[in-house]
Parts: structure tokens; C-alpha cells; sequence
């Protein structure tokens, strides 16, 4: 015990990972036929988007279908291309149809996979460690590794499990979160389900979603599940209300429902709804953390009280299937909220220049980096603090909200003075009325700050906690 | 027995739905009348609202009884009606099963017979 | 309505919502046949969908298919074990005779009547794309007074179911709710 080694001898897994190939020798052991494909590939991919880059700039193609600012455009001109070349309208139809559908889902399982790779990465660097970084380059090959092994595992079901409805959740649970994109606008055109009832729609096929949950906690047999599935239903059951009022604020506000005019109308005005209605997106953004069970609102799955809610029981890619739709549904909230709240494709005129989907996509990064941002900061609520807050606080201030915007709405109908004025006294009026309405009706539930600090010990020393604390104590 | 007009046309007619929907209202009858639980007779009433549903949608796109000019709607907004009444029946139905199995331990409805003869 | 891929979505949607309902009756366990009811109300919206009604169809998906389910979810959860089971009653024979017959009735009805319908042009011309504005101002100009009631009737149901299961203090379990802030 007199001198401690400064590095302990390699044991044989770490002399492997440190002898693995590094970033360079994996490519240069590419063989040459891939190599020369992959170089065919980018240089015509390069020369396309350079040559369409060039259209653009010059000016002289405006609106027309190789404009890449709306790719709606190209499918709209190649159903009347294949409408004049003769061929029947169904066939046209399923055609670029299939387009749509296949570039939805091909963009989501791109979310997904880079979307779990961002969040384990980010909630690392909130928790001050290094997170994924030895599949690939920073680690970004993770999640295919991680769904390499979830699929090649092997698939247990509990005993006395109801073997009928053990297998339809995983399968139902993807539904709403595939189907929920389809009304989202990504440009003026671009569109694929361009229907009038799109609020209702997102409403009503997030709500399929509670049925799935509960036959999974159901069937496994299991009591974390039931407790698990219970306490979800519960809360999407409750925090559907908030959601629902919110919107109707939203479509009050804009008199339609259709996704795309709601967009558009906050182009228009050059204003974005979460400035004119600041409890709304609050109250959207808390209930759909609860619908979707995300971290502050997780008591469905929560990992420290019932192991993991109500997919405890399922393995291999079952389980996989859970925690991709959690992504998903982040994700899909992320596009939901900007478009209702954040103003969709629009950016303050930046959409005439940039891609309208581009926006869009920054914004749900931005949506989903607040949820992995609240994740790695907040602790869990309890159930009760849950429901008592949709039931107690959200609905009735909903209600109020809902009924202020109706009022506003008819004001705004009726007025002939400039809307920039008119929103602009709106959105003070409706923080202003918010800010009160929230301390009184506190004041009213006895919430006192005096009696209930908020204030962790860690941060009443003047550092900041986090980082800081944590340098301060590395420090000492 | 007259034929189902045109099914070798490949053409959807008003007969068709109705048929449809005449077959889940018996199916529901047959639930409501025959299931000895509280939950599953509700089961049963709601299939038959949901039927009489669709023949309030089937004859208000395929009737010509309205004239071009009036609504032709009206068949849609009585089902939203009947939508909100379907509502409000499950929510007092099943709060009464509640109540039943908290007085009486079972929702079985041949055991429930407090009122004999 | 000559459109082919309609005519395909009925038949698949009318055959599933039909055998979907017929499993309701034959399911043994209760929840089976939740998830079969669950069926039945999506398939219905989808014939709803056929029927151009898309207002409707995203309302019953709404409302059958997303509250009601669940609420008879939750009547099953807070009734244990005594109602998982989905026998029939003695009321089996005089149930199958009365749907079989008034199935017989309707369908008999149903192709025996000379309906006065819209086909081809006619049909074609109350096809329009959306249905939103039409039923809003329908429930909001002649049929206001009936979309009043309704509301109300809501609000009496909301009350009144809460007023039958609400725990009086002293049974004791009220400590289960939770939520005594």
C-alpha cells in the first residue's frame, strides 16, 4: 500500500476499446465500390442543389416547382404533369400521396434517431458527464446500436399476462404519433392533410393514445403496470381539458381551424399567438408535458417509484417501441406547439428567403430542447399536485382566458384600427390579465411563497448551482 | 325480394348503409338485452346510438328531400346532438354502475333486484 | 358515389365494423370487447368519412373512441373483479330474437323501399370539401335553442354523475382521492 499506481494495467475490454479503429481508419477501410458511389452520389447531389441554388438566387423562377423554399409546389406540379400525360387521377393520387407519407416518416425516423441521441448527449452535459460517445463519432451511431440491441433480444411475456391484449399497445401506441403529423403545415403548400377540422383532429387522435396506455399496464399483470397505467390515464384524461382550451383560445383567436390558415394568419399579422395569448402556450405547454409524459410531469413511469410505469413488463424492441413513441410524441408536440404558438413556418418575413420546413424544424429543436432542458432541471410532482393543478388552476383560468380571447376575438372582427395596434394592446391586456388572474387565484388556493419556499439551499449562497456548484466544489 | 340495386356497378347506395347499420343496431340490442354486466349493457347502447348515427348521416348526404337550396346538413347536426347526448348517458351510466357496486358488490345486473315483483 | 377507392372503404370498413361488434357479443373477457367496441367506433368513423361527414368522424373518434372507452375504463377499474366477467344473462334468447328481428326489420326496410335519393350529378353536387361552417351555423342559427339545452344537459350530467359516486365523509375512503389541499 506505499505507492499507488497512477494508472491501473488495461483490462482486456479496455485495451479493446482503446485499440478500436478511430474515425479515419473506419473510413479509409470503406471499400472502393462504396467509396466511388458515395462520391458519385454527393458530387450529383451537390451539383442539383447548386444548380437549383442558382435558379432560386437569379429570381427569374418564382413559385414554380423546383423552388425548394416550398416543396409542396413540386408534388402539386407533378400531379398536373402526370394528370396531362393521361394517367387516371386515382393512380395520381396514390402517387403523391405515397410522396407525402413517405417523407413524413422518413423526416420522423430521422427525428427519432438523432433526437435520442441529442437528448442523452444534452442531459448529460446538464448532469455534468460525458453522455454517448464511443459508437461512432461523438457517439452519434448510438441509437442504431441501441436498436440493434433492443430488436436482437429476446421478447418475455410475464406469466398470466392476457396474451391478446399484450401485443396490441406497442403497435397502438406509434398510431396517434404518426397519424398526428399529418395535418402539420411545413411551407404555404406543403401540407399533406389539408383538412378543416385539423385542431380536432390533433385533439382527437391524441386521445387514442390513453387506450393504448392502459392496455399495456393492464395486460402485463404486473402492479407497477396497473399503477403506472392508472395514474397516465388519469392525467391525460384531466390534462386533455387544458389542452382543449387552450386551442379553442387559439382558433377563437384566428377563426379557423385549419392548421395551415392558423399558420398563415400569424404571417399575416407578423405576430406570433404566444405573445397575444401567453397562458395558452402555457397552459399547452405544461398539460402536454403531462399528456406525453415527460420528465416534470412523468408520474406514469416515473423510474424511482414504480419501475417503469406501464411498460415495465415489456422487453426487447416492445419496450423500445414505448420509449421511441415517448420521443415521437415530444417531437410531435414540438410541431404542434410552434405551430399553434410560435408561428409555424413563418419567421417575421425570414420565410420568403429560408425554407418554410426549415423553420419549422428549428423551431420543434427548439420546443424539444425545452423538454430536455426541463428534464434534466425539475424534479417530479407528486399526483396530486398534478391533478389538483389541472383541475384547480388550468381549467378554471382556461375557461376565463377562453372567454377574454371571445371577447377580443369579436373586438378585433369589428375594429377598423390598424392590427398591429389592436394585437398589441391584446397581448398586453392578456399578460396583464394573466399575471392577476394567476396571483389571485393563487392567493385564493393558499399558495404563500413565504410559507412554501422555492428557493433549493444549494442556490442561497449566491452561486448558481448546476455547473457553478459543482466547479466550486471540484475547486475545494 | 327485390335485388340490392347496382353492387356489380361497384356503386354505394343509401341500402347499403342502412343495411350496415341495421345489422350493429340488432348486434347491439342483442349486448344491451343479453349481458348480465352493468358496463357491457352500456356497451351495447352505445353501438346502437352509433348506428342510428350512421342513418342520420347516411340519409342527409344521400336524401334528396331537401331542395338544392336548403341545408342539407341538418342530418349532421342532429348527430351532434346525439353525440352530446351519448356523452352525458356513459358518464351518468357508469356512475350508477359505480354506485350499484358500492351498495350492492357486483354489477351483475340479474343479481341487482332490489325491487322484486 | 362512383368513386373506387369509397366503394373499397365501405365494404372493408362495414365488414369490420360489423364483425368488430359481433365480437363485442362473443368476447369473454370485458375488455376484449372494449377494444373490439373501440373497433367498431373507429370503423364508424371511417364510414362517417364516406360519407364526406368529416366533421362528425373526427368528433366520434373524439368522443366514442377517446372519452368514452375510457371512461368505461375506468368503471371497469373501480368495479374489481366482479365485472371482468362478460356472460350472458337469462335474457339471451328474447335478446337474440329482438336484434335479429328488428335487424331483419330494418334491412328488410333498408332494400324494399324505393328511396328517393341523390345519385351521379346530384350527389355530386352536395359533395363539398367541408362541413364545419355549415353544421356551425346550423347549431348557432336554426337549431340554437336545441344546442343550448344540450349544453345544459351536459352540465346536469357532469353534476349529477359526480353527486351519485361522490364519497360522503364519513365512509372513509375519501383519503384515496387525494387532492385534500
Amino acid at each position: 500500500m506505499s505507492e499507488q499506481p497512477m494508472r491501473r494495467p488495461a483490462t482486456p475490454m479496455l485495451q479493446q476499446i482503446e485499440d478500436r479503429p478511430g474515425v479515419r481508419e473506419m473510413l479509409l477501410g470503406v471499400p472502393v465500390p462504396f467509396k466511388v458511389f458515395g462520391a458519385v452520389f454527393g458530387l450529383v447531389g451537390a451539383l442539383v442543389m447548386a444548380f437549383i441554388g442558382y435558379l432560386v438566387v437569379d429570381g427569374r423562377l418564382e413559385g414554380e416547382w423546383y423552388d425548394v423554399r416550398d416543396l409542396g409546389l413540386a408534388v402539386q406540379s407533378l400531379r398536373e404533369w402526370l394528370t396531362d400525360q393521361g394517367v387516371d387521377h386515382r393512380i395520381t393520387w396514390i402517387i403523391t400521396g405515397s410522396i407525402g407519407g413517405i417523407g413524413i416518416m422518413s423526416v420522423l425516423g430521422g427525428w427519432l434517431l438523432i433526437g435520442s441521441w441529442v437528448e442523452r448527449r444534452v442531459l448529460a452535459k446538464f448532469q455534468i458527464r460525458m453522455g454517448p460517445n464511443r459508437t461512432g463519432p461523438f457517439g452519434l451511431l448510438q441509437p442504431i446500436a441501441d436498436a440493434v440491441k433492443l430488436m436482437s433480444k429476446e421478447i418475455v411475456i410475464p406469466f398470466g399476462a392476457d396474451r391478446f391484449l399484450y401485443y396490441i399497445p406497442p403497435v397502438l401506441i406509434f398510431v396517434p404519433a404518426m397519424l398526428g403529423w399529418a395535418p402539420i403545415p411545413w411551407a404555404p403548400n406543403m401540407n399533406y392533410l389539408d383538412i378543416d377540422v385539423g385542431v380536432l383532429y390533433v385533439i382527437a387522435i391524441s386521445s387514442i393514445g390513453v387506450l393504448a396506455v392502459f392496455l399495456a399496464g393492464w395486460s402485463s399483470n404486473n402492479h407497477y403496470s396497473l399503477l403506472g397505467a392508472m395514474r397516465t390515464v388519469a392525467m391525460m384524461v384531466s390534462y386533455e381539458i387544458p389542452i382543449s382550451l387552450a386551442l379553442l383560445s387559439v382558433v377563437l383567436l384566428t377563426g379557423s381551424m385549419n392548421l395551415g390558415e392558423i399558420v398563415a394568419w400569424q404571417g399575416h399579422y407578423h405576430v406570433w399567438v404566444i405573445f397575444l395569448i401567453p397562458f395558452a402556450a402555457f397552459a399547452f405547454l405544461f398539460a402536454s408535458t403531462a399528456e406525453i409524459n415527460r420528465t416534470p410531469n412523468d408520474i406514469g413511469e416515473a423510474e424511482s417509484e414504480i419501475v417503469a410505469g406501464f411498460y415495465t413488463e415489456y422487453s426487447g424492441m416492445k419496450a423500445g417501441l414505448f420509449m421511441g413513441v415517448e420521443l415521437g410524441h415530444a417531437i410531435l408536440v414540438g410541431a404542434v406547439m410552434s405551430t399553434f404558438f410560435l408561428g409555424g413556418y413563418t419567421f417575421f418575413g425570414l420565410e420568403e428567403w429560408v425554407p418554410g420546413y426549415l423553420i419549422l424544424a428549428t423551431k420543434i429543436g427548439a420546443v424539444y430542447f425545452l423538454f430536455v432542458w426541463l428534464r434534466g432541471t425539475l424534479p417530479r410532482f407528486r399526483l396530486d399536485q398534478l391533478m389538483g393543478f389541472a383541475w384547480k388552476f388550468l381549467i378554471p383560468l382556461g375557461i376565463i382566458q377562453a372567454f377574454i380571447v371571445a371577447i377580443e376575438a369579436s373586438v378585433f372582427a369589428r375594429s377598423d384600427a390598424p392590427a398591429l395596434i389592436t394585437l398589441g394592446a391584446f397581448g398586453v391586456v392578456n399578460l396583464a390579465i394573466t399575471v392577476v388572474l394567476v396571483r389571485f387565484w393563487a392567493d385564493r388556493l393558499g399558495y404563500s411563497p413565504a410559507q412554501h419556499r422555492t428557493v433549493p439551499t444549494l442556490v442561497s449562497d449566491g452561486t448558481l448551482g448546476g455547473l457553478k456548484a459543482a466547479q466550486k466544489i471540484r475547486a475545494t | 325480394m327485390p335485388e340490392i340495386p347496382a353492387i356489380d356497378e361497384l356503386t354505394v347506395t343509401l341500402a347499403h348503409y342502412l343495411v350496415v347499420s341495421g345489422l350493429v343496431f340488432g348486434i347491439g340490442i342483442v349486448v344491451a338485452l343479453a349481458k348480465r354486466n352493468a358496463i357491457a349493457v352500456l356497451m351495447g347502447v352505445e353501438l346502437m346510438l352509433n348506428a342510428v348515427n350512421l342513418t342520420l348521416l347516411a340519409f342527409s348526404r344521400f336524401s334528396s328531400a331537401f331542395a338544392e337550396g336548403d341545408e342539407p346538413l341538418s342530418g349532421h347536426a342532429f348527430v351532434v346532438f346525439v353525440l352530446t347526448v351519448a356523452a352525458a348517458e356513459a358518464a351518468i351510466a357508469l356512475a350508477l354502475a359505480v354506485l350499484v357496486y358500492r351498495r350492492q358488490e357486483t354489477v351483475d345486473l340479474d343479481r341487482v333486484n332490489l325491487l322484486r315483483w | 358515389m362512383d368513386s373506387t377507392g369509397i366503394v373499397i372503404g365501405f365494404w372493408v370498413l362495414s365488414g369490420l365494423s360489423v364483425v368488430s361488434a359481433l365480437l363485442v357479443l362473443l368476447a369473454r373477457n370485458l375488455l376484449h370487447s372494449l377494444v373490439f367496441l373501440v373497433v367498431t367506433f373507429l370503423s364508424m368513423a371511417g364510414l362517417f368519412i364516406t360519407l364526406s361527414a368529416d366533421f362528425i368522424a373526427v368528433a366520434q373518434i373524439l368522443i366514442y373512441a377517446g372519452s368514452i372507452s375510457v371512461l368505461m375504463v375506468f368503471a371497469v377499474m373501480l368495479t374489481p373483479l366482479a365485472s371482468r366477467d362478460n356472460g350472458n344473462s337469462i335474457y339471451l334468447l328474447p335478446g337474440l330474437l329482438g336484434g335479429l328481428g328488428i335487424a331483419a326489420l330494418v334491412g328488410f326496410v333498408a332494400v324494399d323501399t324505393d328511396w328517393d335519393e341523390r345519385t351521379g350529378e346530384g350527389l355530386a353536387a352536395t359533395d363539398f370539401p367541408g362541413t364545419v361552417n355549415a353544421i356551425g351555423d346550423l347549431l348557432l342559427g336554426r337549431y340554437v335553442l336545441a344546442f343550448e339545452i344540450a349544453s345544459v344537459l351536459l352540465l346536469f350530467a357532469l353534476l349529477g354523475a359526480i353527486v351519485l359516486v361522490h364519497d360522503r365523509p364519513r365512509s372513509g375512503t375519501a383519503a384515496s382521492e387525494g387532492g385534500d389541499d
